[in-house]
């Protein structure tokens, strides 16, 4: 089902995106900032499907250290792989944006630390993956479940540190014309993900099966 | 429950009485951690320590040889190659994991025991502000730390590079809990303290104790499985 879903799914995204300049063009400006806002739309969105990939490592990470079923695996580590992209975009997105705004490139706040330490964790989750040798699913499940727990615990601790970065409150507070903006390009990016998540998937299946394979040829 | 928690002692005790006839590391420990205030020294050392340096100091060198510690506990047992041994014997697997965390929470405690005193001489930390809640945010933030560096350090074991990954790691994952330490100790050291501060971070430590034990435990239990 998913794989005839695929296709169906990229061509949406490739119209969606292709679109959502003109209508990030047209938008209306904001007052403080100006054009530099505009870069909301896209950081925004990447966030939350950053946010996404991780509850979705996190628990298919559980279910494979419970069940250890290779699909919760196959679908961790795909979602650990698109948690650490979508994240690069946040973190690349988000310097420029504030330099313009803050007048900084970096600032220590809740919610730009604790999305560098959590794409610190899904990275490390990665680097697991590739260098820990034998038995290295089950460790890196270890680690989505943790990073997972720790997420909202780092989100909390750094937001009574410090707190600098415009409040949730902004998204439902958004005039019309800007929500309907930034929905077309949540959408858009929510179906580049899902697509993504098959492909990576099927991607870990099949690396799977040629190793069972090889393992097969050589006993 | 009882049954679990005296072997997880006797595991704690095998381990301690391994150290306390070689002391290894304790005292590799230990150094590590003045060798590392020595390098803070000349990082933030002008004519006086800079303002506010002392708690992020402390801390940082509790956790950069608590690393160290921690490698080193899983390492005895992969010399000896006693780890399957351990994880075969008849008792629950959090027992085995408790007893190792058991053993280096008082490692560690015992190189606090002389670090701390060391950073209040050397970065002229005012430590007797308010002993009872220092002590507090220190065994709290200790006993996080563990908890979460003693299941990674056991997944790591059997690992190729599992010197690099461990603090790879352990240093994101510990986060809220180094931020709290540092915080709680910060707000007691300030030149104008705010003791209500560092108790909200003592709570805010003794949550993030529960969160982490618990789900330590039940990640170690589905890890350790061979």
């Amino acid at each position: 089902m998913m794989n005839r879903l695929v296709p169906v799914l990229l061509i949406a995204a490739a119209i969606v995106f292709g679109y959502a300049p003109f209508l990030i063009r047209d938008s209306p400006a904001e007052d403080t900032m100006g054009v530099v806002f505009k870069i909301f739309y896209f950081h925004v969105s990447s966030a939350l499907t950053m946010m996404l990939s991780a509850i979705v490592c996190a628990v298919a990470s559980a279910a494979y250290l419970r069940r250890r079923s290779r699909t919760a695996d196959h679908l961790a580590l795909a979602a650990a792989e698109l948690a650490v992209v979508f994240g690069a975009i946040v973190l690349i997105t988000g310097p420029l944006w504030a330099r313009k705004s803050w007048g900084f490139w970096w600032v220590w706040d809740a919610r730009v630390t604790s999305t560098l330490v959590m794409w610190m964790m899904f990275s490390s989750y990665l680097l697991l993956r590739k260098y820990a040798g034998v038995g290295s699913e089950t460790l890196s499940a270890a680690v989505g479940v943790f990073a997972g727990v720790m997420s909202p615990l780092v989100y909390k601790s750094v937001d009574i540190w410090r707190t600098q970065h415009p409040t949730t409150n902004v998204l439902p507070s958004l005039p019309p014309g800007m929500r309907g903006v930034w929905l077309w390009c949540l959408v858009g990016f929510l179906m580049l993900y899902v697509a993504l998540m098959a492909l990576r998937t099927r991607l870990a299946a099949s690396q799977a099966a040629l190793d069972d394979l090889h393992l097969a040829l050589e006993d | 429950m009882t049954r679990t928690l005296q072997a997880a002692w006797t595991i704690a005790r095998k381990d301690l009485r391994i150290e306390a006839r070689s002391r290894e590391l304790v005292y590799t420990t230990l150094f590590f951690a003045v060798a590392c205030l020595l390098v803070f020294a000349f990082a933030f050392v002008r004519e006086r320590p800079i303002d506010n340096a002392a708690a992020g100091i402390l801390w940082v060198a509790l956790a950069f040889s608590g690393t160290l510690a921690l490698g080193r506990t899983f390492e005895r047992e992969r010399q000896g190659e006693t780890l399957r041994a351990l994880l075969l014997a008849p008792v629950e697997r959090g027992a085995v994991y408790l007893g190792k965390l058991i053993a280096l929470l008082l490692l560690m405690a015992a190189v606090e025991l002389i670090v701390v005193p060391i950073v209040g001489l050397l970065f002229s930390a005012p430590l007797l502000r308010a002993p009872a809640l220092l002590a507090g945010l220190l065994a709290l933030g200790t006993i996080g730390f563990a908890a979460i560096g003693t299941l990674f350090a056991a997944m790591l074991v059997r690992a190729s590079s599992r010197d690099v990954l461990l603090p790879i790691l352990l240093y994101p994952m510990t986060a809220p809990l180094l931020i709290a330490g540092v915080q709680g100790t910060a707000a007691i050291f300030a030149d104008e303290p705010n003791l209500a501060l560092a108790e909200n971070w003592l709570a805010m430590l003794l949550f993030f104790d529960a969160v982490v034990v618990t789900v330590a435990l039940w990640v170690f239990g589905a890890v350790m499985t061979e």
